[in-house]
């Protein structure tokens, strides 16, 4: 243990790192470059969602993994519109739910009733402070909306809607990125496996004052 | 591959070729009789059909529509359930763990639960078949219980992850080994050993993971078994004279016969009790194998509860099998509990989008403060439990009135935990904090309401009054019924089960080939 060391709590912790780098190298196989280039060319425009109901998604998505400015987000509400588009399901819900589509138009529907009811308006078009706080009472079942039906609002929140969003957020390389996850391992697989040990093909961490070595060692995570 | 003609009957249909099924498969079909193992999902290929990728790989899992409630509504899908050849050993994180003895006379000698009607150093045999047919990696001497031979692979080496769990052990006094796990640490046949991908719940793309789909399943086909994938079985038919004469199952967009002299049941602990309730008959209006009224009662999953924190180190827990270290300390060792039963622990390895969720819904962040952890990543350690929860006949398989895209009725799946489940949660979340203080992980927290594994819920036992099949797996109800999986534990121990479904499929073929032999069975093959 080295008391002294600490760790930054930046987005750059690991600046220049860039997951798709190792696209073409041997951490990624064909079937993995196929999925995942397939994930980063969905379309924008909602297969599933109406656009009102896009807008939301989009709004939510915002509060729920909040991005930086500084790079192109991720398309959240995208992601999430192609999964219920496709049909994936958890295999499973709580008995007072409907299944995934269903539960979101209701769960969207419901919100937008609230927004109108405490603000007047729709949940997209108000302050980040209100949106929080909407979601907020969602997540701890104050929520009260005859439109929720028998759905419950803290189940929406945890088991659907910021769910979705979440797995969509990490399904995305820029995310993969962000965070210095090694990514797609197959076939290479890893090699230095013991406390701070890294491969040259893994993220470095920078660990303060050090970002321009770092970033260097990170241009060439291949 | 062998096929078979649907208007002959083969000895054998089974349904589901997960570590049941897929065992049994391989072993009848070795001892000659004549065998079609049915399954739901397709069969991967795994070099070609696998990405490196959490979202592509959900395609791995039972995801049918299915009910959850009750007090502790389980969680399924990813969690527990496969929809593949080779079943949920095809996502498995390949922990290989031994029973402790007494369990199998949990009731007898320690006070809770039931006993088996089998005993268990005839299961260290079995235990023993299982692990060398899987070339399981483990360590020179296992740290508990009675002697077991040497484990036929080097264990594999420590990551960071399981170096914590180690020293957490060693400061509060308690042994820890390295994990047995059914992937290879050196090469077998054509396959390569593990390279560390870290993607072992996601599928493995490399074929080191001897899971069914590359162990049993080869050897099925080789002695000519026919894999017929793809095919939901919706029914088991049975005749005037109670006797089960096939299955009915849904394949290439229409429904099918296959007649069998015998009908194994291995679909796991949801839809094994779910088939056979649907199975009901004017004879068996309860559904079959059910005049105990037990089937689908008594269900139970593992406590999978964890501590979290954050290292000074860089930890990268993502490379490598997720569970590299076990403690079973209390698991054999019963002094100062509180509660019945017992609990492993085990080093963990989540990868981003399991971490991100279990962030969300375990720890409620979202927004900056979610951010801000998952910016911890390659710091964070965990360790794990896989604990022992009690049989309740409360806990339970019911059908819903809703169905499915077969038009099956889905099954509702009820779960509350009891006191003892909850004191023996509370135990070791807090010795796992701990362990964790032990090493200096800072920002602990507790996730509190995971589960693991599906067992139970057609309990095998010593008379038809108090249980569904007998210790062959047969049902006392139907003859030529047989159930093999996870749903004919009386207890599920604090292990992980795979090994322990095996051992016992691989015991459940040897009886059925002892018992053709005298004509208690009815096969071709020993006709």
């Amino acid at each position: 243990m080295h008391e002294g060391r600490k760790i930054p709590q930046t987005q750059s912790r690991y600046p220049g790192y860039d997951v798709l780098s190792k696209s073409s190298g041997p951490s990624w196989n064909e079937q993995t470059r196929r999925v995942v280039m397939r994930r980063l060319s969905t379309r924008r425009e909602p297969r599933f969602f109406t656009a009102e109901e896009f807008e939301t998604v989009t709004a939510i998505a915002a509060r729920i993994v909040p991005q930086p400015a500084s790079r192109p987000p991720i398309p959240i509400a995208a992601l999430v519109d192609r999964k219920l588009h496709e049909g994936v399901s958890d295999g499973y819900r709580v008995a007072a739910m409907p299944r995934e589509r269903e539960a979101w138009r209701l769960g969207l529907r419901a919100l937008e009733a609230e927004a109108k009811a405490a603000h007047a308006g729709r949940f997209h078009e108000l302050s980040e402070v209100l949106q929080d706080s909407l979601l907020q009472r969602m997540e701890s079942g104050e929520l009260n909306s005859p439109e929720w039906g028998n759905m419950r609002p803290e189940d929406f929140f945890r088991r659907r809607m910021a769910r979705d969003i979440v797995l969509a957020y990490y399904a995305h390389p820029t995310a993969w990125s962000e965070i210095g996850w090694g990514g797609p391992a197959s076939p290479r697989g890893y090699v230095r496996l013991d406390f701070d040990e890294r491969d040259p093909w893994e993220a470095a961490e920078a660990k303060g004052g050090d970002d321009a070595s770092v970033r260097r060692v990170n241009r060439h995570v291949r | 591959m062998r096929e078979y003609r649907k208007d002959e009957p083969v000895d054998f249909a089974i349904v589901g070729t997960g570590a049941g099924g897929g065992t049994l498969a391989c072993k009848l079909a070795e001892y000659g009789f004549s065998v079609v193992a049915f399954d739901a999902g397709p069969y991967f290929r795994p070099l070609e059909d696998f990405a490196s990728d959490e979202s592509e790989q959900t395609k791995l899992y039972w995801t049918d529509d299915r009910i959850v409630d009750g007090a502790n509504p389980v969680q399924m899908g990813s969690n527990n359930s496969g929809k593949a050849v080779g079943g949920s050993t095809v996502h498995f994180a390949m922990v290989s763990l031994r029973f402790r003895p007494e369990w199998f006379k949990s009731r007898t000698l320690l006070g809770y639960g039931a006993d088996w009607p089998l005993d268990w150093r005839e299961m260290w045999n079995y235990y023993t078949e299982v692990e060398q047919a899987l070339k399981i990696a483990g360590p020179v001497n296992y740290p508990w219980g009675p002697r077991r031979p040497r484990y036929p692979y080097r264990a594999h080496p420590l990551n960071a992850a399981a170096r914590a769990l180690a020293r957490g052990c060693e400061a509060l006094g308690i042994k820890w080994t390295e994990t047995p796990l059914a992937t290879l640490s050196a090469p077998r046949g054509l396959a390569h050993p593990c390279v560390y991908r870290g993607f072992c719940v996601a599928g493995c793309s490399t074929n080191a993971k001897q899971s069914a789909l590359v162990t049993w399943i080869p050897r099925a086909i080789a002695a000519g078994a026919e894999i017929r994938d793809l095919a939901m079985v919706g029914k088991v038919e049975v005749d005037q004279a109670g006797l089960a004469t096939g299955v009915r199952y849904h394949r290439e967009g229409a429904w099918q016969f296959q007649r069998a002299r015998n009908v194994v049941v291995a679909g796991y602990a949801i839809e094994t009790p779910r088939l056979l309730l649907n199975s009901a008959t004017a004879k068996f209006p309860d559904g079959l194998a059910n005049s105990s009224g037990l089937l689908g009662k008594n269900l139970m999953v593992q406590a999978n509860q964890a501590a979290w924190g954050v290292m000074e180190q860089e930890v990268r827990s993502y490379k490598g099998p997720p569970s590299l270290a076990i403690t079973e300390h209390w698991n054999y060792d019963d002094k100062g509990k509180d509660f019945f039963g017992g609990y492993s622990y085990m080093s963990q390895g989540p990868l981003p989008q399991l971490w991100a969720n279990t962030q969300l819904s375990a720890h409620g962040l979202w927004g900056s403060r979610l951010m801000a952890e998952m910016a911890n990543y390659n710091h964070v350690v965990g360790l794990k439990i896989v604990g022992e929860m009690l049989p309740q006949e409360a806990n339970c398989v019911t059908l819903a009135d809703e169905v499915d895209q077969y038009g099956l009725r889905i099954p509702r799946i009820t779960y509350a935990w009891c006191d003892n489940d909850k004191r023996l949660i509370d135990h070791s979340l807090k010795f796992m904090t701990r362990a964790l203080q032990a090493v200096d992980a800072r920002d602990l927290w507790t996730q509190e309401d995971d589960t693991c594994h599906l067992n139970g819920t057609a309990r095998m036992g010593f008379d038809p009054a108090t249980s569904v099949v007998d210790a062959d797996c047969r049902s006392w109800d139907i003859p030529n019924l047989w159930i093999c999986d996870g749903s004919v534990f009386p207890t599920v121990g604090g292990a992980n089960p795979s090994l322990t479904i095996q051992a016992i499929a691989c015991r459940t073929a040897d009886r059925i080939k002892a018992l053709a032999k005298r004509g208690e069975v009815e096969a071709r093959a020993y006709a």
